[in-house]
């Protein structure tokens, strides 16, 4: 799997926030639109896209979009 | 002693009976004097329920009711019901966009049709006596509200409301009760797959004005009424044990 690939499927969850703010540093939970619904959306897309199942833990211990990304690469 | 909800000579079915509201039901009914009869899949937490009820209680029957034969067979094993308490049920949280048919299909499997088709067979086989008393256990969520990513709980349980309206009316003159009882968040593992962290679970409980969420045996309680004969003529309700938390 690849980070730049990870790093879309990430911002395409979101709808208010340009997709261009997203880079791997992005600190997501400090984005205005982050939700506990969008959470939801992460784990979702997770695991449809990468049949990982990721616990409300993952993203809580998380702050960048990278750090997830090496989450769901270890649990691969 | 006087106890117009005592359970006293009565025989109850529960579903579900291996763990969270199921087991408080289970074991608050045997405390009500009734004949328990639990069910479930687990065997193991079977076993601990039937150790906590109190009474000479018949042997627990173990069974998964998404499975045809297991609710034939434990329907051949009944002889006799006061009432049938159906509590098997779990949830998937997932937001709309990624819920799919099968994901439904798993959730309505135990929270809508098990329960549906055991209530069937054995209304059909007569096996519910003259009297008895059906409660479902739905859910505030999908009758009066939902919650973020629970469009699939929400439509097991909202099914199940409707289902038990319907039946209520078909069984009347067969003197059979059919009521729902709708609780709010109720302390159980219920999502211990760990979607949702403890953090946003004690954010929740805030939500509610009476500042927490709801035991096992508080649910429990609500269905001994409706099992007892003090609520005889009740039936096509629903019962909501909230803490508050559809007044807001």
């Amino acid at each position: 799997m690849e980070l730049q690939e990870f790093i879309t499927n990430f911002a395409n969850q979101f709808e208010e926030t340009d997709s261009s703010v997203f880079t791997k540093d992005t600190v997501f939970k400090n984005l205005d639109e982050w939700s506990s619904l969008l959470a939801l959306s992460i784990i979702a897309m997770v695991d449809e896209e990468y049949g990982v199942a990721l616990k409300g833990d993952d993203i809580r211990s998380t702050n960048t979009i990278e750090d997830l990304f090496e989450i769901v690469k270890s649990k691969k | 002693m006087y106890n117009p909800f005592s359970l006293e000579n009565k025989t109850i079915l529960v579903t579900g009976a291996s763990s969270g509201i199921g087991r408080a039901i289970a074991i608050e009914c045997s405390k009500m004097r009734a004949s328990v009869i639990i069910t479930g899949r687990n065997e193991e937490r079977l076993k601990e329920t039937h150790t906590q009820m109190e009474g000479n209680q018949p042997d627990y029957i173990i069974a998964d009711l998404s499975n045809s034969d297991d609710v034939q067979n434990l329907c051949k094993n009944i002889t006799s019901l006061t009432g049938l308490v159906n509590c098997a049920g779990l949830t998937k949280v997932l937001p709309f966009p990624f819920a799919e048919r099968k994901d439904f299909e798993e959730v309505m499997e135990v929270n809508f049709f098990a329960p549906s088709e055991l209530s069937r067979l054995l209304v059909k086989s007569k096996k519910i006596r003259k009297g008895a008393s059906i409660v479902f256990i739905s859910s505030v969520s999908g009758v009066y509200c939902s919650s973020v990513a629970g469009s699939i709980y929400s439509s097991s349980k909202g099914a199940i409301n409707g289902l038990a309206k319907a039946m209520a009316l078909d069984l009347a003159p067969k003197g059979i009760r059919v009521n729902c009882v709708n609780p709010g968040m109720i302390d159980t593992n219920i999502f211990s797959e760990g979607k949702i962290t403890q953090e946003q679970l004690n954010e929740d409980m805030k939500r509610y004005p009476l500042k927490r969420y709801g035991k096992p045996e508080e649910v429990a309680y609500a269905v001994i009424y409706l099992l007892s004969d003090a609520a005889e003529w009740i039936t096509g309700s629903n019962l909501l044990i909230d803490g508050g938390y559809t007044l807001l």
